[in-house]
């Protein structure tokens, strides 16, 4: 029951030197052919979609992630396809024991080593992409990845359950769509009245937090005119499943007439709308009643 | 021993009475009118200041609380205490003989209460599996509704929170229980009482959390972000109370599995020694330590925001919704390596059973388990990417996150070597082992993107996050709870299961899980956000064929409950002690273990992987006499 | 022998019994807080569809309606002139809709003045008791119908706190002290569209926005468009 198989599958060490090589060919040739298909072929079409200097960055971003993390699904799919094929008990009755191996100090460092590196890289290189441009994330009221040159301010207000936006730079208007300007630097402020909400915008790659009492800063630079989704990212009640719209991306001068538009609608209730703020705490406060 | 106490059983109406589960129930239901009437009685005179208008609040609560208080005085969890008091000497006597009894009473041999916990998860699992199949059976159609959307999130949230909180315990409960003090060589647990009620606070707690559905259940899913847990109906309460019942419970399984291995094991059993599911078992213990009091914490504070109105999560008050955040995923984040660890020790501990060879590289696959702990308390606002809170500390979170690949990488590493070389048998246990390979290489892998802040842009919050956990929770823990089963309850009760029946579930369950769950982060990619009762139309086919897969799945349960009543009750084929001809001491114990398992104390001389060495006795058999404690 | 009879016996009533309580719950979850649905007579106007709904808005609901009866609700009146608890409507699509709501509440005010705006109805503007206007005071507001996937909006002004003959248990009369506010949308492609009331009218809970405002057949619900 316990006679170590020294001749169990045959051969001595430079038997199992020719298994390992194998393995290793075979992992080699799956990962240059796999690595270079999934960057060229799949890349491309991996979310969120190039609205937006933010979402082309996050395009980016996954792009790399998958490239780098192909040759480790390679491995490990090579290695188990090998030896669950190759090192099978001849029944299972058969209570034959393998070779005692209990460590190997090389393959340990390797591994480690292997492992580590890829692992500071992939920090690295997210910290980099998350630094460049904010990487289209909530960023709390004050952010550390700016980005540079004019901009347009939008604060986006979450209430149980429906999103309003505010544009302080038209005299505080509020509209219950958004429209931005097509090829603008955008900082959102997003807030709550309420619960925990996020403004998920999925074709701008944008994604943020909605706290009440919070101003919650993203930067995204629209590209060309589009239409993207807009859904609520946080269980934030009854309807959290149906507080979606569709937003717009449009020309400059198509946007300065919805704004006009906007601002007639506007008109009659302007004078009861509280000033523009980072954040609002309306009544009531707790219960109501 | 000359003389045969004769057992003279009580006929079964004088069984009945006396400390059991029966009078737990009757003090249970009677401890929630005192509980609801004293309530009423504090708050008549400040309705106001207690309670919300129309409902009583605190009266729910305090109804709850001292119905569990009940329950466990009726189970006879006072009765030592009281009998110590009066001046009786100590003894450990509690139901640790007798018949079917055993189960449905306070029990303090360890065999019982890990057989309990398995059957008592087993039953609250199976609800939150129901509540799984109703959701999927929702997400069918995007506008037609069989469920009100309310009733939806309920449903949503029982599935998790009875997931979440049963299954932290869903190994260390049944396995831990009942196979840590055999493993370490000890007759009993260090706090065998603590041990059971850590059981039966479970149980009370998931029937309270299925309560809910009379209270107008709560839409905060498992997460139960504030305010909006503050704001949700009564039903709230059993959401925070289950938690905080599963935290209590948590934390003492916890301190007693840590006492125990560190203060009970046998002679010459010494750490290098000691088996890797006992290791797997004390990190996720010290785990459960840690994190679940913060979890009991916060959750007082959230009962205290809705029934006394303080104001700890109420932003426009001088609160935080970040407060909760931070506090809840505090622990959230622990909780979710308390569910994966113990998964890692039991498929390290089966490989080399399987594969005939010794635990490749036990130090590196320790120094990975403890790694993960320690890491485990330094990652938390992953998840909080996207909140707007510190958002400066962003790349230090992605960093430690992203480094929690090295430890894991480390199970991985020693798995496959001792795969390696080996001669590997197919049996059932195997195949679940081995399965929790591919799944949590994609749980993991696809982890890589959540915990990437860039691109967890996109994927927070939305199905792709839902199907990734699910990767690593039901592909982690719950496919090795079923290597558990198929490997350890022979040797439990004394029964084979059937491997046929065994190969057809598993085969269901792998194929159906990865059909039901790989989809789901395409779904996330197109911009279905996590909890919705409704979805885009262009993914209707996606999620039709999702629940489809779910429901064979469930179905593919229906097959592992079949395969057990029918080995269990019908087949009834002996068990041999050895039946995977493993080297570990359970083993070497007759199947089912009897009451008195060692005669005496084992005196340990290696490790239980000597897999192809010369044979070393593990067990010298001239310990020290076990008498009884 | 015997007693493999007397354990399938067992497991049979077992499954019977499990199978019982799955059943029980999963109807108790279909029922539970869920509204009939409401089929809004169809008038045709040379082949346009057109709808009158008649709707009333009330403090509290009353045990006749409801088990939760101090919940504020709508009410709609049905073909028999009969107030019944649905909010769950069913409208042709592209069809004209012409709503009125009889409101018997109290002002809240809103949490978001904006909403005070009616929109998405003919001419942007709302007939409160027979006078349009194209916004009201948002703390006047005592509830808003909604339907945000139209962008439709129309806040109902409350009635004033010391009215006399105030309405406090439904089924309100006519004669009791209320507003009525009228207005004309058009529903587009058929779809499920829910609607909701935006004003913090939930009394007893935070922010207003618990129990009614999170349960559909109160203050919230669909308009089923087909």
């Amino acid at each position: 029951m316990s006679t170590p198989a020294s001749t169990g599958q045959g051969g001595g060490d430079a038997v199992w030197t020719k298994h390992a090589k194998r393995v290793l060919l075979a992992w080699l040739v799956l990962s240059a052919i796999g690595t270079p298909i999934i960057w060229f072929v799949l890349g491309p079409h991996l979310p969120p979609g190039k609205g937006s200097v933010q979402a082309a960055g996050q395009v980016f971003d996954n792009t790399v992630l998958t490239a780098v993390l192909t040759p480790v699904i390679a491995l490990l799919v090579v290695f188990f396809v090998y030896a669950l094929t190759q090192f099978r008990a001849e029944s299972s009755t058969d209570l034959t024991d393998g070779p005692p191996m209990r460590n190997d100090s090389t393959v340990q460092t390797w591994w480690v080593a292997v492992t580590g590196v890829v692992v500071l890289f992939l920090a690295g290189f997210g910290t980099y992409e998350l630094l460049k441009d904010g990487s289209g994330g909530g960023q709390g009221p004050s952010p550390i990845a700016k980005v540079s040159g004019s901009n347009l301010q939008v604060q986006v207000i979450a209430q149980q359950w429906e999103f309003t936006y505010r544009y302080p730079s038209y005299g505080g208007l509020e509209t219950s769509q958004l429209e931005l300007p097509a090829n603008t630097t955008v900082v959102l402020h997003v807030t709550s009245l309420d619960a925990t909400h996020s403004f998920w915008a999925r074709q701008l790659g944008v994604k943020a937090d909605a706290n009440p009492g919070v101003d919650n800063v993203v930067y995204v630079q629209t590209k060309n005119p589009m239409a993207f989704d807009i859904h609520c990212a946080e269980l934030c009640g009854l309807w959290h499943g149906y507080m979606f719209d569709t937003g717009h991306v449009v020309q400059a001068s198509e946007f300065a007439s919805w704004i006009k538009q906007q601002q007639q609608v506007f008109a009659s209730i302007a004078k009861y709308m509280p000033k523009y703020a980072t954040f609002y705490y309306p009544d009531p406060q707790r219960r109501a009643g | 021993m000359s003389t045969v106490a004769v057992d003279v059983r009580p006929p079964l109406w004088r069984r009945l009475i006396g400390f059991n589960l029966l009078t737990g129930i009757v003090l249970g239901v009677a401890g929630w009118y005192v509980g609801w009437y004293l309530a009423h009685a504090i708050s008549a005179a400040s309705l106001d200041y207690f309670s919300a208008v129309d409902y009583n609040e605190l009266s729910v609560a305090l109804a709850y609380i001292f119905g569990v208080l009940g329950f466990l005085i009726g189970l006879g969890f006072l009765n030592y205490p009281i009998a110590r008091l009066r001046g009786y000497p100590p003894s450990l006597r509690e139901k640790e003989t007798g018949g079917v009894g055993r189960y449905f009473s306070l029990c303090t041999d360890h065999k019982v209460v890990g057989i309990q916990y398995l059957i008592g998860i087993g039953v609250f699992v199976f609800i939150g599996g129901v509540n799984a199949m109703l959701i999927r059976a929702e997400l069918l159609s995007p506008t037609r509704e069989i469920f009100p959307a309310g009733t939806y999130l309920t449903i949503v949230g029982v599935h998790g929170t009875m997931m979440m909180g049963m299954m932290t315990s869903g190994i260390l409960g049944p396995f831990g229980n009942y196979l840590v003090p055999l493993m370490i060589g000890a007759r009993r647990m260090a706090f065998p009482r603590i041990e059971a009620l850590t059981f039966w606070i479970l149980m009370a707690g998931g029937t309270i959390l299925e309560t809910t559905i009379f209270f107008g259940g709560f839409p905060t899913g498992w997460t139960g972000y504030a305010p909006l847990n503050i704001e949700a109906n009564v039903g709230m309460v059993c959401y925070i109370l289950f938690f905080a019942l599963v935290g209590i419970s948590m934390t003492l399984l916890g301190l007693n599995m840590i006492v125990t291995i560190l203060t009970m094991r046998a002679p010459g059993l010494t750490w290098t020694r000691l088996p890797i599911f006992v290791w797997g078992v004390l990190s996720t213990s010290t785990l459960m330590v840690l994190a679940a009091p913060v979890l009991i914490a916060t959750l007082l504070m959230a009962l205290l925001d809705r029934t006394a109105q303080t104001n700890f999560f109420i932003p426009s008050q001088g609160g935080s919704s970040y407060l909760y955040e931070n506090l809840f995923w505090f622990f959230g984040h622990p909780e979710v390596y308390i569910l994966a660890l113990p998964g890692f020790g039991i498929v390290l501990e089966l490989l080399p059973v399987f594969a005939r060879k010794p635990l490749w590289g036990y130090r590196l696959a320790v120094a990975g388990m403890l790694g993960v702990a320690l890491l485990s308390f330094f990652v938390w606002q992953h998840h909080l990417f996207v909140s707007g809170m510190n958002a400066d500390l962003r790349p230090f979170y992605i960093l430690s996150t992203e480094l929690i690949s090295i430890p894991t990488g480390f199970t991985f590493l020693c798995g496959m070597m001792t795969l390696w070389r080996g001669r590997i048998r197919y049996s059932v246990p195997m195949l679940f082992a081995l399965a929790w390979f591919f799944n949590f290489l994609i749980g993991g892998l696809t982890g890589v993107f959540l915990s990437d802040a860039p691109s967890d842009v996109t994927t927070h919050g939305s199905f792709f996050s839902m199907a990734h956990f699910h990767y690593t929770i039901m592909g982690g823990l719950v496919f090795t709870f079923f290597a558990g089963i198929y490997y350890w309850v022979p040797k439990m009760t004394g029964f084979m299961l059937n491997e046929t029946l065994g190969k057809v579930h598993f085969w269901m369950m792998f194929v159906f899980f990865n059909l039901t769950f790989f989809p789901l982060f395409i779904a996330g990619f197109f911009g279905q956000p996590r909890r919705v009762v409704t979805y885009p139309k262009n993914l209707q086919f996606l999620n039709d064929w999702v629940s489809v897969c779910a429901f064979v799945l469930g179905a593919s349960m229906l097959v592992f409950i079949y395969n057990f009543v029918k080995s269990m009750l019908f087949d009834r084929v002996p068990a041999p002690a050895n039946p995977w001809g493993s080297k570990s001491i359970e083993f070497q114990l007759p199947s089912p273990v009897p009451v008195h398992d060692f005669d005496r104390i084992p005196v340990f001389s290696g490790d239980p992987y000597g897999y192809g060495e010369a044979p070393t006795p593990v067990i010298v058999p001239a310990g020290a006499p076990a008498g009884r404690d | 022998m015997r007693s493999t009879t007397w354990k399938l016996i067992g497991v049979v009533l077992g499954v019977l019994l499990v199978g019982l309580l799955i059943g029980f719950y999963v109807s108790s979850l279909t029922k539970e807080n869920g509204s009939p649905s409401y089929t809004v007579p169809v008038q045709n106007n040379n082949g346009h569809p057109v709808v009158n709904m008649t709707i009333q808005t009330v403090a509290a609901v009353g045990p006749e309606y409801s088990s939760n009866p101090d919940f504020v609700s709508y009410l709609i009146r049905n073909t028999q002139g009969k107030w019944v608890r649905s909010t769950v409507w069913r409208v042709p699509a592209n069809a004209t809709v012409h709503v009125t709501i009889y409101n018997f509440d109290g002002n809240s005010g809103l949490r978001n003045a904006y909403l005070a705006r009616p929109m998405g109805v003919d001419g942007n503007v709302e007939m409160i008791d027979g006078t349009a206007a194209d916004a009201i005071n948002p703390d006047d507001a005592s509830h808003t119908f909604a339907v945000p996937a139209y962008h439709l909006i129309v806040p109902l002004p409350g009635v004033a706190d010391n009215a006399k003959n105030q309405c406090g248990v439904a089924p309100c009369t006519l004669s009791m002290a209320h507003r009525t506010v009228t207005f004309t949308f058009h529903t587009g492609a058929a779809g499920h569209y829910r609607w909701q009331c935006f004003v913090p009218c939930a009394a007893g809970w935070l922010y207003g926005f618990g129990g009614p405002m999170q349960t559909i057949g109160y203050m919230d619900g669909f308009l089923d468009v087909v």
